[in-house]
């Protein structure tokens, strides 16, 4: 009786043409999962993604808190990204239990989550210039976060799990000068990252290495479901902050970034583009924001929703992140689903990878904007 | 904001000192001196010259230096002294620390960080006694499943064919440890040396990541070393000799990157791609192979190949200077030795001290030497500057960039080595003799 080993793992023989390797998850190239990866010489026969090793159970968690409690570690699959994650469950809250949100507080949320966004996608950056062998490209967007994490700091008073916004509104508002503050590092920071294009976007030997790899195209990036960067990267104008605008932002003056190669580099670029939209919605939204004004609306103590459900979605740095919250008269959520990005770029790994070079195998995989830890909640 | 590292003070400093020779000078008179006369009771003394020989008169001829400097002087001119001090294994260690030394410093620069900066006090100098203290206390980790001796082996062989290359290097008129007449081709045979032993080391390690990578190397390091002896085929034409202190001897005038740059450029991405830097240095990608075929070597036998690699990437720097930039040639820097210290000795206060015997190195040799480090360091910076730059490159552009390219920009190099050599430029009534 042979030994039944899990699915996508099979015995290699001495005489076998085809190589099995376990990238991750104590890989430096993986994140928190592992890419059972078959390879015939270089090539890369056959790709099989296994997500899961950090699935700490946030939505079952959720359950058991009640809608206030809920809002610290519901940030927890992203935190460099917490304003977003936690801006579909604050919008859907807000619907379940009929509260409406003070004018300053809107832009205050928005200002903060595309900070946080900014913030993210340095983060990522980082990780993918190393990835791709760049280490002055790791270091120099961890260093150019600060910036941002600073002005998050002085908002919510944390460097990274900000907790900033809460049904209602946001939970303090802003500091003194804050304005002055953010705007001049706002334009500070575009200068920055204009020296990107330079050494990175624009290095010969990147261009040669990711131009052409790993395309998805049009129709694919649309039947597989993906979302955020890669599907924009593909050529799809789909932004849901324009096409299915919450809170302010049919306001504010901003673009979506499109193009149309659907390869790796211009999966790349795109999160980088956004970041200068990012930038001009930071300084409208400060320009139209009412300079004074409640930034929350108060809630009762322990508030109940009803026998209802509500479902909302935001942009968030890896696309479309929504939550789903289902209520039964009680001051816990009956089931709270939360529909990530991450995880539904997940399902192009096998499909790109498959006939690439084993040396495609980060650019690609990173070019996903893929957040092993939001994948597995 | 945060403090990134607390700030120098010379006061403390200063105080750790006198705190270190306070110490010393404490353990050595309690214990080391009781020690010392401990071993001399029981060893029976020999007597020179009629004298007992006490270890005060040991001292006392030690300082004494028309004793020692003849006894120096002919210990310079040893071959032991060759090898393992000056133009051999010291001096390319030397230089290869300071070499690491410099690439974090200047790597960090480029990056907006600030660099090894805690040990040693200044600005991080002795972070390289602390990484190979590290490395030297970790566990030493075979894998169960490896062919023993290849694996224990290969690392000593790496050094070893490393310090081989490296003992090749003319550094100064006569300051060579080996000048074989033959010298650019035993060059080529002890790179010839590095693709067997990464494959040997790679397959007994018997690791899928090591077997990936050590092909990798063996395709990389064999489809660049083809170009390399071309690029260099253009001096031997124009030089006649395949000796490498003649090849110094014959840029006097002129330096052969001027009549062939193509050539030096060839030669300089092929060394890239031989020291596995970025952005060649696929056989160690970290994000696809783990560390490539250096994965399963631990503690002091990665230590070794670290030591193996950086003498290589002297020896590659000092091979350009040797064969592009004139080697030691260079005008007269380095004063001349004050010939009244050998005539009247030095005077300090009341006593004149008359030292027969010195100078110990001749000017031509210290100035040589100071051209040849000061060339040799200049290019191992622009060997490492490609590092902040530039992403790792992938196989199949590499390989095209080997065959394709590099051999074709070879090639045309010979041809105009060969023009100008035909067309009288060089060699007999030419510009060069």
């Amino acid at each position: 009786m042979t030994t039944q080993l899990p699915p996508g793992i099979q015995l290699e023989t001495v005489d076998d043409r085809i190589m099995t390797l376990n990238v991750g998850p104590q890989h430096p190239g993986s994140g928190h999962m592992r890419l059972i990866i078959k390879v015939d010489g270089d090539y890369i026969v056959s790709c099989d993604p296994d997500p899961g090793y950090v699935h700490r159970g946030e939505e079952k968690m959720a359950e058991y808190r009640n809608y206030i409690q809920n809002i610290p570690h519901l940030e927890r699959p992203v935190i460099h990204d917490s304003c977003n994650i936690l801006y579909p469950y604050c919008l859907a809250v807000e619907d379940l239990l009929g509260i409406e949100v003070p004018e300053r507080a809107k832009y205050i949320r928005v200002i903060a989550s595309e900070l946080n966004r900014c913030v993210y996608t340095l983060y990522w950056l980082a990780i993918y210039g190393i990835f791709l062998g760049h280490s002055t490209m790791f270091m120099w967007p961890a260093g150019d976060r600060e910036l941002f994490i600073d002005l998050l700091e002085a908002m919510s008073g944390a460097r990274v799990t900000h907790a900033y916004l809460v049904p209602g509104g946001v939970r303090n508002d802003l500091p003194a000068n804050f304005e002055e503050r953010c705007l001049r590092q706002v334009d500070y920071f575009e200068k920055r990252i204009k020296e990107y294009q330079a050494i990175f976007y624009q290095n010969p030997v990147l261009r040669q290495r990711t131009e052409g790899t790993g395309i998805l195209s049009r129709m694919d990036a649309i039947r597989l479901g993906t979302t955020g960067s890669v599907l924009r990267a593909s050529g799809v104008d789909f932004d849901l902050r324009k096409k299915e605008p919450y809170d302010v932002y049919e306001n504010l003056d901003f673009e979506t970034q499109v193009l149309k190669e659907g390869d790796s580099y211009a999966r790349s670029l795109i999160p980088y583009l956004e970041m200068f939209e990012s930038c001009r919605i930071i300084k409208d939204a400060l320009r139209k924001m009412p300079k004074s004004g409640s930034v929350r609306t108060k809630l009762k103590p322990n508030p109940k929703g009803g026998n209802d459900e509500a479902y909302r979605r935001v942009e968030s740095g890896r696309g479309s992140l929504g939550f789903h919250i289902i209520s039964n008269n009680r001051p816990e959520p009956y089931r709270v689903k939360i529909s990530v990005g991450s995880f539904r770029n997940l399902i192009c790994i096998p499909y790109l990878l498959k006939g690439e070079k084993l040396g495609n195998m980060p650019s690609v995989y990173w070019s996903l904007n893929y957040w092993p830890v939001e994948a597995d909640r | 904001m945060s403090t990134i590292a607390p700030e120098f003070r010379l006061s403390r400093f200063i105080a750790s000192l006198t705190d270190i020779i306070f110490w010393v000078l404490l353990i050595f008179s309690l214990v080391g001196l009781p020690l010392v006369f401990i071993l001399l009771f029981y060893i029976k003394l020999p007597i020179v010259n009629g004298q007992l020989l006490t270890p005060y008169l040991a001292m006392t001829w030690m300082a004494d230096p028309s004793r020692t400097i003849p006894i120096i002087k002919s210990l310079i001119h040893t071959e032991f002294f060759r090898i393992i001090a000056f133009p051999g294994f010291g001096f390319a260690a030397l230089l290869a620390a300071a070499t690491i030394f410099v690439e974090r410093k200047f790597l960090a620069k480029i990056q907006l960080r600030v660099g090894p900066l805690y040990c040693g006090k200044i600005e991080g100098i002795l972070q390289l006694m602390g990484d190979g203290l590290k490395l030297i206390s970790k566990e030493i980790i075979i894998p169960a499943k490896a062919d023993k001796p290849i694996f224990w082996v290969a690392p000593l062989l790496f050094v070893g064919t490393a310090a081989a290359f490296a003992s090749l290097i003319p550094v100064a008129p006569g300051w060579v440890v080996s000048n074989p007449n033959v010298g650019l081709l035993v060059v080529f045979a002890t790179i010839g040396f590095f693709p067997i032993i990464v494959v040997l080391s790679s397959w007994s390690a018997n690791s899928k990541w090591t077997f990936i990578g050590g092909i990798r190397a063996l395709h990389q390091m064999i489809s660049f070393e083809i170009p390399l002896i071309l690029s260099l085929l253009g001096i031997v034409i124009l030089t006649g000799t395949l000796n490498l202190t003649e090849i110094v001897e014959s840029q006097q005038h002129y330096w052969w990157i001027v009549f062939m740059p193509i050539g030096a450029i060839v030669f300089f991405i092929t060394i890239l791609a031989e020291l596995e830097r970025i952005p060649f240095d696929l056989p160690e990608a970290e994000s696809e192979i783990v560390a490539g075929w250096l994965t399963e070597f631990s503690g002091m036998m990665y230590g070794l190949i670290q030591l193996g690699t950086y003498l290589k990437l002297y020896a590659f720097a000092g091979l350009f200077t040797v064969l592009f930039l004139g080697g030691w040639n260079g005008p007269m820097v380095w004063p001349p030795f004050p010939q009244e210290i050998i005539t009247n000795g030095i005077t300090i206060g009341p006593i004149t001290a008359h030292i027969p015997g010195l100078p110990l190195f001749d000017q031509d040799m210290l100035n040589g030497t100071l051209w040849f480090v000061i060339k040799t360091v200049g290019v191992i910076l622009v060997i490492l500057l490609p590092r902040g730059v530039f992403p790792r490159i992938r196989i199949d552009l590499l390989l095209y960039t080997g065959w394709y390219k590099l051999i074709g920009l070879a090639f045309i190099n010979i041809f105009i080595a060969l023009g100008l050599l035909y067309a009288g430029v060089l060699g007999h009534g030419g510009l060069i003799q």
